[in-house]
């Protein structure tokens, strides 16, 4: 049977189509998906996470462990401050992408509740002595708001000044009396928030988010509109546009190496490849308002297959089809086009992200 | 819920309300929660002959593209143009204000045609 979140009666109470996702009884859907996107993009939304993997490194080699793990660079990372980072095997393929707080006493990893088993056998077998991990997924709910009134929602039920709350930063205070990691992060390509907390209190966290967000507008929201929100924002999702077949430079996350740091796992490979031009590039494509491309579509060229939709759906904020694909640097100036249910659909080629700012501030998860 | 006594249904999610000679096309509220957020219809022009069992269009949700299957035979004399606007009119009343298309010259045959009870039985399976 699946596994429950902490919420998991809320989602029922609310009557949410529940569909398991990474194991977990998660929600698709409270109403409808379109309302839920809408609501993020224009007023807030509420979301249960608490699906997530969080796994703590502590010990006085813990930074050195985590340098190792990662490509990005968190030896400048100060306390409280979050670091988007893929984390990659031995030939630079992406064994997931993940977000990296500095805390208290160490290192916060939060990854995806698919790869959460591979990753902590992944990391337990590269520890440095010295190093302490500690899978506290189980023991963690992680519930965000996000949205445009997002960080006022949250600030009616906190004393933290969240003004002074930077993006990717976070700090550690109440919630509706509820202690949690308050963090300005998000999955959306919205202002927003993620509270980390424990099992218990969650229910009451959400509840208190919901009314205070009622006159604002803020409507829970599920896995659909997660979805629909973070391919507009031009995020990847990590089984359908990155695996370890794929390397952080043609994905697109060039800018999350540090090659100069020192060494890291895949390190070595990634200095053979040319960050500036891989052998296949993450590209966004557009489509009409009447086709809607879906993930293991085929992209052609003059006729011929290539390459394969990795996402793919419909734009609320554009009224169009919006997908991304892995294309060849060669193909720059060629038509190309989308085989929607045996039809060639005309692709444009257009810059990611399809909604909002350029997103190499942004995290993704 | 509508009364639904005058309705009947596939076992491909369409319905169909006969009147007279005429009849009302539409998909169940089953399948449109199953479907989630229509985002557009693609639908035959009025004039176009349906035969019975045949794809007479197709139905693209946030989820899925599903095809739609003739339950009569018949000729589309009105299309619910309105759906082009707003296509979630198919989720919120898929018996009422979603209908697809009206037939005339309508013949029956070839399609398994189930009360309500019994396709509410089959959809529980």
């Amino acid at each position: 049977m699946a596994a429950r979140t902490p919420l998991h009666a809320r989602h029922l109470a609310a009557r949410a189509v529940m569909v398991e996702f990474a194991g977990y009884a998660m929600p698709l859907r409270y109403t409808s998906i379109r309302d839920e996107h809408v609501a993020v993009r224009t007023r807030a939304g509420l979301f249960d996470l608490s699906h997530m993997g969080e796994v703590h490194v502590t010990g006085e080699s813990a930074e050195a462990t985590v340098q190792r793990l990662v490509a990005n660079d968190i030896s400048a990372l100060a306390p409280g401050h979050a670091l988007y980072a893929v984390m990659c095997n031995d030939d630079a393929g992406i064994i997931d992408d993940l977000l990296v707080y500095r805390v208290e006493d160490g290192f916060l990893v939060v990854v995806n509740a698919s790869r959460r088993q591979v990753d902590l056998g992944w990391m337990r077998t590269h520890l440095l002595p010295g190093t302490e991990l500690r899978d506290e997924s189980d023991e963690t709910a992680l519930l965000a708001v996000q949205g445009p009134e997002a960080v006022a929602i949250v600030q009616t039920l906190t004393g933290a000044d969240l003004s002074a709350l930077g993006s990717f930063s976070s700090v550690v205070g109440a919630v509706a009396e509820v202690p949690c990691r308050i963090s300005r992060t998000g999955y959306t390509g919205e202002d927003g928030l993620e509270l980390y907390c424990a099992p218990g209190p969650a229910p009451q966290l959400w509840d208190a988010l919901l009314e205070a967000g009622a006159a604002r507008g803020l409507l829970p929201v599920g896995l659909g509109a997660r979805d629909t929100l973070r391919l507009e924002a031009g995020l990847r999702l990590y089984g359908q546009d990155m695996d370890e077949t794929v390397d952080p430079f043609s994905c697109g996350l060039a800018w999350t190496v540090k090659l100069g740091k020192g060494e890291f796992i895949g390190a070595a490979r990634l200095r053979q490849l040319d960050p500036h031009d891989p052998p296949r590039r993450f590209v966004g494509l557009a489509v009409g308002p009447r086709h809607i491309p879906r993930h293991g579509m085929t992209v052609g060229a003059g006729g011929a297959p290539v390459g394969e939709v990795t996402s793919g759906g419909f734009s609320f904020t554009l009224g169009h089809g919006i997908a991304t694909a892995y294309l060849s640097p060669d193909l720059r100036e060629e038509p190309l086009s989308i085989d929607i249910r045996g039809e060639a659909v005309p692709a444009n080629r257009v810059r990611l992200p399809f909604v909002g700012a350029p997103h190499h501030r942004q995290r993704h998860d | 819920m509508p009364d639904l006594s005058g309705y009947r249904f596939t076992p491909t999610h369409e319905w169909v309300r006969r009147d007279g000679d005429t009849a009302t096309v539409g998909i169940t509220d089953h399948a449109q929660s199953l479907l989630g957020d229509v985002i557009f219809l693609d639908l035959p022009a009025v004039g176009a002959r349906l035969t019975a069992g045949d794809r007479f269009g197709a139905i693209e949700s946030v989820k899925a593209a599903s095809d739609l299957y003739a339950p009569v035979a018949g000729t589309v004399s009105e299309v619910n143009r309105s759906l082009a606007d707003s296509p979630e009119q198919v989720n919120a009343s898929p018996y009422e204000d979603g209908w697809l298309v009206r037939l005339r010259d309508v013949s029956e045959g070839g399609v398994e045609l189930l009360d309500e009870a019994a396709y509410v039985a089959r959809a529980e399976e």
